[in-house]
């Protein structure tokens, strides 16, 4: 189950509200072992894309690099698909490298009301998991 | 000519759970052979075909490979490799 606070879920819709039609994505840090999302970071979508979605390289060296400094870990990785439902697609099956993250896939497709979900992805099994929102 | 890589979470199974482990070599592909001599199966997860994988980001101090040869790129003693998952997908 994804435990995360109101706010943090918000800051992930706003952001990938804002960057439709392209796909937004990003992390939320928080500390080794604690399984918190607490730390929410806006990463570019390098590839600008309605249908497609990769961190910059070089911005994900820094963040990963703060994060290791801090003793931080990616808790949760979430990216939006913007004109399908919010489960992952194969690429991103293909591509899950942090068996330990959370990942949130946010839908944009209908204009009012979003939709938002949680999985693990392990050695390319999907798990979908509850999302336990609390009010901040 | 030693360097030190740093291992990401998902390749740890090969290094016996080490976050970071030392090689030797002048370019990365020699760097991730030898890396395969000592921890086997981590080739095959970061090369395909005779070039870098797709599915990970490889940095020879902060430069991104990618933009500085590839497995040609040249690495000096001292230098740190750091291994990431490309974060990506549909």
């Amino acid at each position: 189950m994804l435990v995360i606070r109101r706010d943090l879920v918000d800051a992930m819709v706003a952001h990938a509200r804002r960057d439709h039609p392209d796909e937004a994505c990003g992390v939320i840090a928080g500390p080794y072992g604690s399984d918190r999302p607490e730390r929410f970071i806006e990463m570019e979508n390098a590839e600008r894309s309605p249908t497609f979605y990769r961190f910059d390289a070089a911005e994900q060296l820094k963040v990963w690099r703060e994060m290791d400094a801090n003793d931080e870990v990616p808790v949760v990785i979430y990216h939006s698909h913007t004109a399908t439902e919010a489960y992952p697609s194969r690429t991103d099956i293909s591509f899950a490298g942090e068996p330990e993250a959370h990942y949130v896939l946010v839908s944009t497709r209908d204009p009012d009301e979003h939709e938002l979900r949680s999985y693990r992805i392990v050695d390319g099994v999907v798990t979908e998991e509850p999302v336990k929102i609390i009010e901040s | 000519m030693a360097v030190t890589v740093s291992i990401p979470t998902i390749l740890r199974t090969h290094t016996g759970g080490e976050k970071s482990v030392s090689a030797s070599g002048t370019t990365l592909a020699e760097i991730i052979d030898d890396l395969e001599n000592n921890h086997g199966g981590l080739k095959a997860r970061l090369v395909k075909e005779g070039t870098l994988h797709r599915f990970v980001n490889v940095y020879v101090n902060d430069e991104d490979v990618r933009f500085s040869g590839g497995l040609a790129a040249e690495v000096k003693d001292g230098d740190n490799v750091t291994i990431l998952p490309a974060v990506a997908g549909g």
